[in-house]
């Protein structure tokens, strides 16, 4: 892209964010590799904030195979309303392979559908977040190793669409969890811990919610 | 490209940045997993922009199949520190992509190891 070409795009983007229309709800996309908790934090915002739940949790990895779409959930902070649209998005990978689901007492024929509906997921979750989400709330298990490729790769594409990103370290219930692990490995942004099955520290999380993509 | 012949050896590909820079996106993408769907190491000197990455992810998975090729492994180093992306860098001429990237058949990678320096390979044969 030319200079002046990027030049004017970021005026148009200064522009349309000074005269964007506040009651058009943001999509919010919720990313994150498999297993991070992304279900479970968007149902225990949809729960907090509108009484139903987005979709079924479960510790099998790509449980999530469709991106899914909560629409207009109202969170309100110090006298002040933000109006999102949560998308709950399949755990993005580099790869899936159907022999990981065997160990889940899985028959081969349902493996092979699973991972097959799990590429799928992928794809379309990557497509959402070049083409239809406003901001993104980064999701990682602070058990694990968060210096993964995917999730610098992703990171990185976000802050190339210059979306608003809040990092949340999650599952901060377990007795491995490390947030300080994430802290180093994304140090350009701050990152919040919560437990999103316990609902812990979910104050903070919604203020930043607010303050974030207010 | 000049094809090794031993079925028995891995072929590692090392991809000048001045063979990827006139390509497209697309182009770029078919010539990474072309290769790595032909059991190729893929070590690309520049590595890949933002955009390319995501749309790799995405090619990739619509690539996937059960009984044949099950996805990618793929490290590469951050961009550099002296690199400056932000607007007023790009102004001043200081952006910087380049990031040597490593990307291989996922079933062929058994572990893709990386720290600041250095990324570490191993690689079984098919």
């Amino acid at each position: 892209m030319g200079l002046f070409a990027e030049l004017r795009d970021s005026i148009s983007r200064v522009t349309a964010s000074m005269f964007a229309d506040d009651s058009e709800p943001k999509r919010i996309g919720i990313y994150g590799p498999p297993n991070a908790g992304k279900t479970t934090l968007a149902n225990r915002i949809a729960r907090d904030w509108t009484g139903d739940a987005v979709g079924p949790e479960s510790h099998i990895p790509h449980e999530t195979r469709r991106a899914r779409r909560k629409e207009n959930v109202e969170i309100k902070r110090d006298g002040k309303t933000v109006n999102i649209d949560i998308v709950d998005t399949p755990g993005v990978t580099t790869k899936v392979d159907y022999s990981e689901f065997l160990d889940h007492d899985m028959e081969k024929d349902e493996a092979v559908r699973r991972s097959r509906e799990a590429t799928e997921g992928v794809a379309e979750a990557m497509h959402w977040l070049r083409e239809d989400v406003d901001g993104v709330i980064y999701v990682l298990d602070s058990t694990e190793d968060p210096f993964t490729q995917v999730n610098t790769m992703l990171i990185g594409i976000i802050e190339s669409r210059e979306l608003p990103v809040l990092i949340l370290g999650n599952k901060t219930d377990l007795e491995d969890s490390n947030i300080q692990q994430i802290s180093n490995a994304f140090p350009q942004h701050e990152t919040i811990a919560l437990s999103a099955k316990e609902g812990s520290n979910m104050d903070e999380v919604y203020e930043k919610i607010a303050e974030y993509f207010g | 490209m000049p094809e090794t012949t031993n079925p028995d050896g891995v072929q590692i590909d090392l991809i000048s940045g001045q063979r990827m820079s006139g390509k497209t996106s697309m182009e770029k993408i078919r010539m990474i997993l072309d290769g790595v769907r032909d059991g190729k190491i893929v070590v690309l000197e520049t590595g890949l922009t933002p955009d390319e990455e995501s749309k790799l992810i995405e090619v990739t998975m619509s690539e996937i199949n059960p009984d044949d090729f099950t996805g990618i492994e793929i490290e590469s180093f951050p961009q550099s520190d002296t690199g400056d992306t932000t607007l007023l860098g790009r102004l001043m001429g200081k952006e910087s992509t380049s990031k040597l990237t490593v990307i291989g058949p996922a079933n062929q990678i058994q572990s893709l190891h990386k720290d600041e320096t250095l990324i570490s390979a191993l690689i079984s044969r098919k």
